[in-house]
């Protein structure tokens, strides 16, 4: 009763709410749902009837072949995604910290390969990488490097993998050079009057100190490799030459929207979104806390 | 140990040039103090010393040896920083040892220099701490024990007891200075503190606006200030300026008040007086219109104007005095505690 004479009711804080709400509910909650009740049902074959199985669909899923390999398939892309834009943006920010002129310029470039939308990366890695046309394959061909991502399963997702990680590059070196740039300059110069080279310097004193920048990238990038490449490996391999890109993410989209099975696709969905939930709990425990050093 | 030359030392940046022309020989051991107000060099100076800072054109020389190029790994120095700049990773053992580390002596003589060091500086119950869980004071005792387990030939400390509260700077102050008389290490030390330049060193280099306006003892530089700057920069309060016209046997202030001249010069002149200097005299020839007094017991400073004038004046008198604002009253100044500054260069103008 208090409460209603302190803050009169009124609509307005409901109706401000209310877009945020809606999307949340349109575009989250609502195919979350679907998503979980979908993965309880079988479709016969020609789309007619369904029928409530309980989780016949996952028992399915944990005892198909395919499924299992692309798990660890999902497990090993990401994780080189992961190393492979980390390694790179560390050895970019470390770089761009020591330049003195131009290092706007020079940053800001280094940022735009991330407002290029995943479609549009790959197809610009399709065509640079196009076994006939491309430039690259011409180049490697010098080398002895038979190039073509269509045939060659391994050559394939070593593309995909370039691919995902160019695009993140740029948001992980953001991170890496606010990291860098938090460090006092003071520190820097005591280990280099102590003795320590630019090398020693940064894997003594620069990596350990950024740590937890580097575990919040970790489960960031991880993240990105499960669930935002759909767009790059559809427009680069579509999950091919046979299932050797095919990741979680993909496998979903083939089986359900190719394979029209609903269910399982449903199922698979299930599961990529408990561990996206896990990896975000994972997140919010640790990455908030400060790394201890 | 070492000595230290520093020839025609010029530091820009683009076109602006912030030192000028310095020159200074620091003898093995010695102890100096590079003193001056913000922004006047005396950091870059020492980064220069130290190879943080590149140099212009002019040369540094350590024991004999143009280190001009080196890095400063190569120079042989340690330099304790103002923010103690310790590795907040690593533990206060593993701050001291990282230098020996690399320079790859032994476990047994890294840990016997490390124990050695926390002695000395009465840290060795905190040697498995880090940093984070140290006092200020603790830090900076850190700091220079990375700097001593170095057995560097040269010290250089860049301000390290400003972020001290006033009562641990006077006791850190002391113990760098035994410590350093202790070690006998040639050492360099910023300050923008007069009287930390004061009773650390055993010589003072005073810069303003990227000149060194006087390399001397403490003594030297309270006695026989070369410049107008160095005069009102060393001692506390700092000295009084009148103006003043030498004629004949006399000096006439602006006030008309007359004092003997003290030297051969003619003409205008700037007359310094140091505030301990005044003496009370009832038949003295400054007469200063009081203002307000400061009571510090040992004496107490009056602050006023000179008679007749608005010069602003103190006098530091020896003991209690009580006075109404507004009071006047006279002191003498015995001739040879004063001080005569040509008021076009502000240099010192010699008897």
């Amino acid at each position: 009763m208090l409460k209603r004479v302190h803050f009169p009711s009124s609509p307005l804080p409901y109706l401000l709410v209310a877009p945020q709400l809606a999307i949340t509910l349109v575009f989250f909650i609502w195919p979350a749902s679907q998503a979980m009740y979908q993965s309880f049902l079988i479709e016969d074959a020609f789309g007619l009837g369904s029928e409530f199985v309980w989780f016949e669909n996952f028992e399915v899923l944990w005892e198909d072949q395919h499924y299992l390999d692309a798990f660890w398939r999902t497990a090993i892309f990401s994780l080189l995604v992961a190393a492979l834009s980390m390694g790179f943006a560390l050895v970019l920010a470390g770089f761009a910290q020591r330049v003195v002129r131009g290092a706007m310029a020079y940053r800001t470039l280094l940022i735009w390969p991330y407002a290029v939308a995943p479609v549009l990366a790959g197809a610009l890695w399709v065509f640079m990488f196009n076994p006939t046309l491309g430039i690259f394959p011409y180049f490697l061909d010098f080398v002895g490097i038979d190039w073509n991502h269509y045939l060659n399963g391994n050559q394939a997702m070593a593309l995909v993998v370039m691919a995902a990680a160019w695009k993140q590059v740029a948001y992980n070196f953001l991170f890496y050079l606010a990291a860098m740039q938090s460090i006092p300059n003071s520190v820097i110069e005591a280990a280099a009057i102590d003795g320590a080279g630019p090398g020693r310097r940064f894997f003594n004193i620069i990596l350990p100190l950024i740590s937890p920048t580097t575990f919040f990238l970790l489960v960031i990038n991880m993240v990105y490799a499960f669930f935002e490449t759909f767009g790059i490996i559809h427009a680069v391999t579509q999950g091919g030459p046979g299932t050797s890109t095919t990741i979680l993410v993909y496998k979903v989209f083939n089986d359900g929207f190719v394979g029209l099975d609903l269910g399982g696709s449903a199922a698979q969905s299930v599961v990529l979104m408990v561990l996206v939930i896990a990896m975000t709990v994972v997140q919010f425990r640790y990455v908030e806390r400060k790394v201890e050093y | 140990m070492a000595e230290i030359k520093l020839t025609d030392l010029t530091k820009s940046y683009g076109p602006t040039e912030v030192l000028h022309h310095v020159e200074g020989e620091i003898k093995d051991g010695e102890f100096i103090v590079i003193v001056g107000p913000s922004g006047c060099g005396k950091s870059t100076l020492l980064r220069m010393v130290a190879g943080l800072e590149t140099v212009t054109s002019g040369e540094i020389a350590i024991a004999g040896r143009r280190v001009n190029e080196l890095e400063p790994s190569a120079r042989d120095i340690a330099m304790v920083f103002q923010n103690y700049a310790l590795y907040p990773h690593m533990s206060v053992r593993e701050n001291m040892a990282y230098g020996l580390k690399i320079r790859k002596l032994s476990k047994a003589e890294i840990n016997k220099r490390v124990e050695e060091a926390a002695d000395i500086l009465e840290i060795r119950q905190y040697l498995d701490r880090k940093p984070r869980q140290l006092s200020g004071g603790q830090r900076q005792r850190v700091a220079m024990g990375r700097a001593i387990v170095r057995d560097p030939q040269v010290f250089l400390f860049d301000e390290p007891l400003s972020n001290l509260d006033a009562k641990l700077r006077v006791q850190m102050r002391l113990e760098i200075r035994k410590l350093q008389q202790r070690l006998g290490v040639t050492s360099i030390y910023v300050t923008h503190d007069q009287v930390e330049a004061m009773t650390l060193g055993d010589r003072l280099m005073v810069l303003n606006g990227g000149y060194v306006e006087q390399f001397g003892t403490p003594i030297e530089l309270y006695d026989r200030p070369a410049s107008v700057f160095v005069a009102g920069f060393i001692g506390s309060p700092a000295m009084n300026f009148i103006p003043a016209m030498v004629e004949g046997d006399t000096m006439v202030l602006s006030t008309q008040a007359k004092l003997p001249a003290i030297s051969s010069y003619r003409g205008a002149a700037l007359l310094g007086i140091r505030p301990e200097h005044l003496t009370p005299d009832e038949n003295g020839p400054i007469a200063i219109d009081v203002d307000m007094v400061e009571q510090l017991g040992a004496n107490t400073l009056l602050h006023g104007k000179l008679n007749g004038s608005d010069h602003e004046m103190v006098a530091s008198v020896p003991g209690h005095v009580s006075t109404e604002t507004g009071a006047q009253h006279r002191f003498s100044v015995a001739s040879e505690l004063l001080h005569l500054f040509d008021p076009a260069t502000e240099k010192r103008l010699e008897a």
